[in-house]
């Protein structure tokens, strides 16, 4: 709590002197100028309006404080009768128009810059939904879901927070520099956006339509944002981190990935005659239940009354199994509960179905195999 | 304005032998009375108002620090939508409405509104408004958790049940909105005394005739686009949603159609109560009556042409971007005008520093700063990095806390007296406003650098460098909270007539009729027109 005062009240000295105590302590009071050319024309613009309501602000509330200091009547002041002035009214009517033309003539040309996703490099489509972010990169054959890395244990206080508290996922997206990277950007369920500051890029993902934005990032490094629609209850653990590498890694990177990718769809369908074990299947099921599916169902299975439903004894998790497989595959049209034929892996969605039909005492023995999982697709088909 | 002379010793004959009227419950219930109906509206604004006070201490008490450690995060959601529900349409537009009723006849000398049964059934609707909309937090999943805007799809596929009490309750509110609309305009066009021709109107008159009409014209979008969410939600219609054919970007731009508009619903009439109240106490004519009309029917035109620089992000058509950017600016001009108009007003003047002048002041300072943020966020390319932040949050309520609010306590200050019959506590209201004065400052100035810092709005816990400011405003929040602990003081003691009498005009410099009839005033006041030269 020491600790805690003594950063409040460094805080509030660095209030008192901004500018300087910024410098020192790493406390960031102004916009960031960003990574890309775009950004830091934006941080200008920000500047520019700043600084024009400064001076505007100075005036203004300069008259009114010297009015207030000598224009009253304590000072034993006779009250002016002017109630008029058609010249000084006509000035104060063109000046902030011309004022306002200065400032829109460089926002005008910034925006459509911003605007043209024309000529891009690469392109990825970026899927919001609650509450992590899927992205695909359309020239190449990768796609991957991206959610947040910290443990549920450092939110409610079991353990410290570390130094990327909420901003930090698992699988950031990776993008080349010094290239036009295009974003597609969409949602699966309700109104997310995709926020890197340093980009100066947000952009809404809107279910249903497709909103496009770019970059052109310089340096190499880590850029963390933040989804910044309101998207439910989880809305606030829902970061966005991009690694910007060189093109030469990049294009590592991504042959990797293919790769990657390549052999674990061929280990999928191998695997899809192999039967798991209670235990394998039950520990697959418990991780990937934590990450997927406890923001809505809650650790211990219990949902939130009224908001979503609970699976400890009741509902699809001990009814009818071919049911539970179909709402996990495919989802509940017209709920918040999504389709996770493309998000998880057959031997993951047998993981957690089974998981679910097993834990918090639901104990009904079921076991789902991988195989299972892909006959009730093909049998969907 | 400038020459308002009165001939009112006949009318003084008629007061005060009119003044039956039932006692006790039956008295609120059955009455017809303007100034009956204007003080149950204000009552009823205050109570609204700690209300959602309270809501919003919980969500500066869940800031307080990263982490999660008093509520979850769906409680939260709820805590933002109901706070920002209860203050925009139980706190703010109440108030308003009451010193409308209060006033208005009394500033153009009329004996009562024009429709005063309906003035009656548009108050006592609202209770019933709210407790519905209370009573969803009772419900399995809690109230509406979707924020104030209640965006679909959020507000609609993926809601729980509470929404359709919401839609209920606000088609309420919309209803007693409008007929209080309606009620003002019917008095303002037919009622005003002789002789009191539309340019000589009080400001206040005049900034509410323009808000009446906005009324009129938004409230109706509102109903639409709640029961289209409805519709969404339980019958099968699409809307707002894509695979039946609607969009979910459809649903701001009706929103935004009806909420850009209500901002200024609720800044206009605060233009009108500094207009009057800083002349008054500076002892000089207002500077620029005619252009003040003018600038105010400019904002209000203009208020329709702006929606959308809510929704930048959205993914507009460029030249849609620039259409609403210049026209948002341009909103500058005439708003500019009042702030120019108002200092000029004090320029040269005598000024005096009663309660009512020092929030009027402030008023004029803060509201001032909140239209800086606002042109900053007008600038489109620039807002994508302001929007949905803590900056957004700071702009709005330094308009609407430490403007709207502000001018609603100095209407208040300046007022009472007339109401109560008694001169309220000076030394309590000037350290109401003292306190209030610092810790709005406190609660929303360093809101400003958490939003450009990067901080997104409507999150229960955030990363841990905005941990230090956090603190800073959630401090400065509690203190604002408790202060107005203080102007509730004031106005229960004025409630139970406890200070001094107070004259007919209790102010030096203060002009126009409701200064003629003596305080407090007359059950019935101007049975008899007074007459303007």
């Amino acid at each position: 709590m020491n600790v805690r005062l003594t950063r409040l009240l460094l805080a509030l000295s660095a209030l008192s002197v901004s500018a300087t105590a910024s410098a020192e302590q790493s406390l960031q009071l102004n916009l960031t100028r960003g990574v890309t050319n775009i950004s830091n024309k934006v941080y200008d613009l920000h500047m520019l309006v700043f600084y024009i309501c400064l001076a505007i602000g100075v005036i203004v509330f300069g008259a009114m404080f010297w009015s207030i200091l000598r224009h009253r009547k304590s000072r034993g002041v006779k009250p002016a009768t002017f109630h008029d002035n058609v010249k000084v009214e006509i000035a104060w009517t063109i000046i902030p128009f011309l004022i306002l033309f200065a400032m829109a003539v460089p926002a005008t040309i910034t925006l459509i810059k911003m605007d043209d996703t024309s000529d891009s490099d690469i392109s990825v489509l970026v899927t919001g939904s609650q509450w992590r972010w899927h992205y695909s990169y359309l020239e190449y054959d990768v796609e991957y879901q991206s959610i947040m890395a910290t443990p549920r244990e450092q939110i409610y206080g079991r353990l410290p927070q570390t130094e990327n508290y909420l901003l930090e996922v698992d699988r950031p997206l990776v993008i080349p520099t010094g290239k036009k990277v295009r974003f597609l950007i969409t949602s699966d369920d309700v109104i997310h956006s995709w926020w890197v500051p340093e980009f100066a890029v947000k952009k809404d993902a809107n279910p249903g339509y497709i909103n496009e934005a770019w970059t052109r990032v310089d340096e190499p490094g880590i850029y963390r944002g933040q989804c910044a629609e309101l998207c439910g209850r989880d809305h606030a653990f829902m970061p966005v981190v991009v690694i910007a590498k060189e093109p030469a890694d990049f294009e590592a990177w991504i042959r990797g990935e293919e790769e990657r990718l390549r052999t674990a769809r061929e280990e999928e369908q191998r695997l899809l005659s192999m039967q798991m074990s209670m235990d394998e299947l039950m520990e697959l099921g418990q991780q990937t239940y934590m990450a997927q599916c406890a923001a809505c169902h809650q650790p211990n299975g219990q949902g939130i009354p009224g908001v979503f439903p609970g699976l400890a004894g009741v509902g699809v998790s001990v009814g009818d199994q071919q049911a539970h497989i179909d709402v996990v595959v495919n989802g509940a049209r017209g709920t918040a509960m999504q389709a996770y034929r493309n998000t998880l892996s057959m031997r993951e969605l047998a993981a957690v179905i089974t998981y679910e039909r097993n834990a918090w005492g639901n104990n009904t023995g079921d076991m789902v195999q991988a195989a299972d999982i892909h006959h009730f697709i093909q049998g969907n088909q | 304005m400038s020459t308002i002379v009165t001939d009112t010793h006949s009318a003084h004959d008629a007061h005060d032998h009119h003044d039956h009227h039932p006692k006790g419950i039956k008295r609120w219930l059955f009455t017809t009375n303007h100034k009956d109906i204007g003080t149950m509206y204000l009552w009823f604004s205050l109570i609204m108002f700690f209300v959602g006070g309270s809501m919003a201490l919980m969500i500066r008490a869940e800031l307080f620090q990263p982490g999660m450690q008093i509520v979850d995060p769906h409680f939260f959601n709820q805590m933002t939508t109901m706070h920002g529900v209860i203050m925009v349409f139980g706190a703010v537009m109440p108030a308003f409405v009451g010193l409308a009723n209060w006033m208005i006849p009394m500033m153009i000398g009329a004996p009562d509104m024009a429709l005063p049964r309906m003035n009656n059934w548009s108050f006592w609707i609202l209770p019933f408004a709210f407790l519905i909309m209370l009573s969803s937090f009772f419900m399995p999943g809690g109230a509406p958790a979707f924020g104030w805007t209640f965006y679909a799809p959020l507000s609609t596929t993926y809601s729980t049940d509470s929404t359709a009490l919401f839609v209920f309750s606000m088609h309420i509110m919309g209803m007693s909105s409008i007929m209080g609309a309606i009620n003002v305009i019917v008095t303002i066009m037919n009622m005003r005394a002789p002789g009191m021709s539309y340019m000589k109107m009080p400001l206040f008159v005049w900034t509410w005739f323009i808000t009446a009409f906005l009324l009129i014209a938004v409230m109706p979008v509102l109903a639409g686009v709640v029961t289209m969410v409805l519709t969404d939600k339980y019958f099968g219609t699409a809307f707002f949603d894509a695979a039946g054919g609607g969009d979910p970007v459809l649903f701001q731009h009706l929103f935004w159609f009806f909420g850009h508009p209500e901002v200024y619903i609720m800044i206009l009439p605060s233009f009108g109560i500094v207009s009057a109240i800083i002349p008054a106490f500076a002892r000089k004519p207002l500077f620029g009556y005619a252009s003040m009309v003018y600038a105010t029917a400019a904002i209000a035109g203009l208020s329709f042409l702006v929606w959308a620089h809510h929704m930048f992000t959205t993914g507009m058509p460029t030249f849609a971007s620039l259409f609403f950017m210049y026209m948002t600016m341009l909103i500058a001009v005439p708003t500019g005008v009042k702030v120019f108009n108002w200092v000029s007003t004090m320029w040269r003047g005598a000024m005096t520093f009663e309660t009512p002048m020092l929030f009027s002041l402030a008023f004029v300072v803060l509201f001032t700063i909140g239209g800086f943020s606002g042109i900053m966020l007008a600038i489109t390319p620039v807002d994508y990095q302001y929007h949905d932040t803590y900056f957004v949050v700071a702009h709005f309520h330094y308009v609407l806390v430490s403007g709207a609010v502000f001018s609603i306590m100095a209407a208040a200050y300046y007022w009472l007296p007339k109401w109560s019959g008694v001169m309220y506590d000076t030394f309590l209201s000037k350290l109401h406003f003292w306190c209030s004065l610092i810790s709005v400052n406190i609660l929303f100035f360093p809101m400003h650098f958490v939003g450009l810092a990067g901080m997104p709005r409507r999150i229960p816990d955030y990363a841990l460098q905005f941990a230090d400011i956090n603190a800073i405003v959630s401090v400065g929040g509690f203190l604002f909270g408790f202060s107005q602990l203080i102007f509730l003081a004031v106005c229960i003691k004025c409630a139970l007539k406890k200070g001094e009498p107070a004259p007919a005009k209790p102010w030096e410099g203060a002009e126009g009729l409701e200064w003629t009839v003596p305080s407090p005033a007359p059950y019935h006041t101007f049975d008899v027109p007074p007459v303007i030269k």
